[in-house]
């Protein structure tokens, strides 16, 4: 077999806004089934990058290639159509607020899906109770606190089962254990329907546990791209601060969970989606 | 280091209102095309339009209802006043009712429906802007446009000719008690008049009035929340702005139906 395309590549990534350059030039490529956590300080662009990976923002200039197409170049249409394929989790929920939480979670599924009303409420109750926020369906986001809103903006993402999952810090303002199990989720979406998730994320021990490439963003370039153990040791001195400051040691690798092969999950990914389209 | 820009010559600074105008003009045309084509596309969101016609229209009556009852009591005590000095007042039941047919109710049911339900599109739509609820909904496959817009371009489009006619059988009833019970005219004549002087073209371009407006109120109110910038401050500035060019821009558009649709001169 031939080697295997990238599930996303993004290409001289270029984005201004008036007189303000956010991103230099960035060169991404993210495996199908893998897990690519971005790190990088407050302001480093990671948020605009990500939003250009599902088409929410347009790149001054260069490319995004997402299953070999450039989604900067769809129409209105095209793009509605491949992003039934993505989901994203907001870093402030992004929950209607005029309905309540199981509508929410349910949204999606009524809009993309010919599912039964009772088959919907099955899936959206079970993801629901996946993430322990299932006594909050019938309340609105307004009615619970951030935390739970957080678990509900993802179980919302989680619900269409995408092949592309974008966390934008998916872990800020949850407790360690909350923050654990959100770690477990988007392993548990990876391994289970070999998801490529694409994490921001300020919580190191996080990145350094559920990556399998870290990419750090300073100042709207991408500094460095690899495994964690490569991160950790690149010789470059922004990136040794930033690791020396989030206390990150060599010896957390050490620690981190089992991960099933990249590849095998891929085969996974491929069969349960149709390409294309 | 971030690059410098070049400082802008005057004459360029100058020219910023113009070229802000022709902006704004553009990303309305932008926003009324899509909407348009939105419109037409599947899947129509039934549920989502009556929520808009209730929250425009229904929600509405009280206020156009008043606001029309006082204008017709108004508008015959003027009238009234003005047309005794020749005794012309008997004329007040055709004047009212076509002062009120042909811009009365459109233009005022209009800025009632800017105030009431055009700030309150501009504030949902821009702090779904400002918490992401927008982009939400792109990621979920939903053009916000369609699921946000078209519902309440469609609600203005239908319920302000609704509330226009409204507000002109109550005006017109409210001129009604003033002329006939408050200073005495005769009943017969006043709706006599009404029936000789008002003709369907009145009716007709008050009609015409309140589609355009309705749209356009509509329009402008979606225009400044669906763009808004700026978090809380921002969702604040488009609220302003959408009543303060929704209500100019009934105006503008007034003078232009009228001077089309009626010969004079």
């Amino acid at each position: 077999m031939a080697t295997e395309e990238p599930h996303v590549k993004v290409e001289k990534l270029v984005k201004v806004y008036g007189d303000r350059t956010v991103l230099h030039g960035v060169d991404v490529t993210i495996d199908r089934a893998d897990t690519l956590v971005f790190i990088g300080g407050s302001g480093a662009g990671k948020s605009t990058l990500v939003r250009h990976l599902i088409a929410l923002e347009r790149p001054t200039s260069g490319r995004i290639v997402v299953d070999g197409v450039d989604i900067a170049s769809l129409n209105d249409v095209e793009l509605n159509k491949a992003r039934r394929r993505f989901g994203m989790v907001f870093q402030k929920y992004a929950l209607f607020d005029s309905m309540t939480n199981f509508d929410n979670v349910a949204f999606p599924l009524r809009e993309q899906t010919k599912l039964s009303e009772r088959d919907i409420r099955e899936r959206a109750m079970a993801k629901l109770k996946d993430l322990g926020v299932e006594h909050a369906a019938k309340l609105t986001p307004a009615q619970i606190s951030g935390g739970m809103a957080k678990r509900v903006g993802i179980a919302r993402a989680l619900v269409m089962e995408p092949e592309l999952l974008i966390y934008d810090e998916p872990t800020s303002g949850l407790d360690p254990v909350t923050s654990r199990t959100v770690d477990d989720l988007i392993e548990e979406m990876r391994e289970k329907f070999g998801v490529t998730s694409v994490v921001i994320t300020h919580d190191m021990v996080s990145a350094f546990d559920i990556a399998d490439q870290i990419a750090m963003l300073i100042r709207g370039r991408v500094v460095a791209q690899g495994t964690p153990a490569e991160v950790l040791a690149v010789d470059n001195e922004d990136v040794q601060k930033f690791i020396r400051a989030s206390g990150v040691e060599a010896s957390r690798l050490a620690t981190r969970r089992p991960r099933k092969d990249s590849r095998a999950l891929a085969a996974v990914a491929r069969a349960r989606a149709p390409r294309g389209g | 280091m971030p690059d410098e820009p070049p400082p802008r010559p005057a004459w360029a600074r100058a020219l910023d209102p113009a070229r802000a105008f022709v902006e704004e003009v553009g990303t309305l045309g932008d926003l009324a095309l899509k909407t348009f084509v939105w419109a037409l596309r599947p899947p129509y969101r039934f549920n989502v339009m009556v929520a808009q016609l209730e929250f425009v229209g229904v929600q509405s009556v009280f206020l156009v209802g008043l606001v029309g009852l006082f204008t017709g009591m108004v508008f015959a005590v003027q009238t009234i006043y003005g047309f005794r000095r020749f005794g012309a007042e008997n004329m007040v039941g055709g004047v009212v009712s076509l002062t009120l047919s042909r811009e009365m109710a459109p233009v005022l049911t209009a800025i009632m429906v800017a105030a009431r339900a055009g700030s309150g599109m501009a504030a949902e739509l821009g702090n779904m802007r400002a918490s992401e609820q927008i982009d939400a909904l792109e990621t979920m496959a939903v053009n916000p446009v369609q699921y946000l817009v078209v519902p309440r371009v469609f609600a203005g489009l239908v319920m302000v000719p609704v509330l226009s006619l409204l507000f002109f059988l109550v005006g017109l009833g409210g001129a009604w008690i003033v002329g006939v019970y408050g200073l005495s005219l005769d009943p017969g004549i006043f709706a006599d008049r009404i029936r000789t002087m008002l003709e369907p073209g009145d009716l007709t371009q008050g009609l015409v009035k309140s589609l355009v407006f309705g749209f356009s109120v509509a329009l402008i109110a979606c225009r400044h929340g669906f763009y808004a910038s700026g978090g809380a401050v921002g969702v604040g500035q488009a609220t302003t702005r959408a009543v303060v060019w929704s209500v100019v821009g009934v105006f503008v558009l007034d003078y232009a139906i009228t001077s089309i649709l009626t010969p004079v001169g």
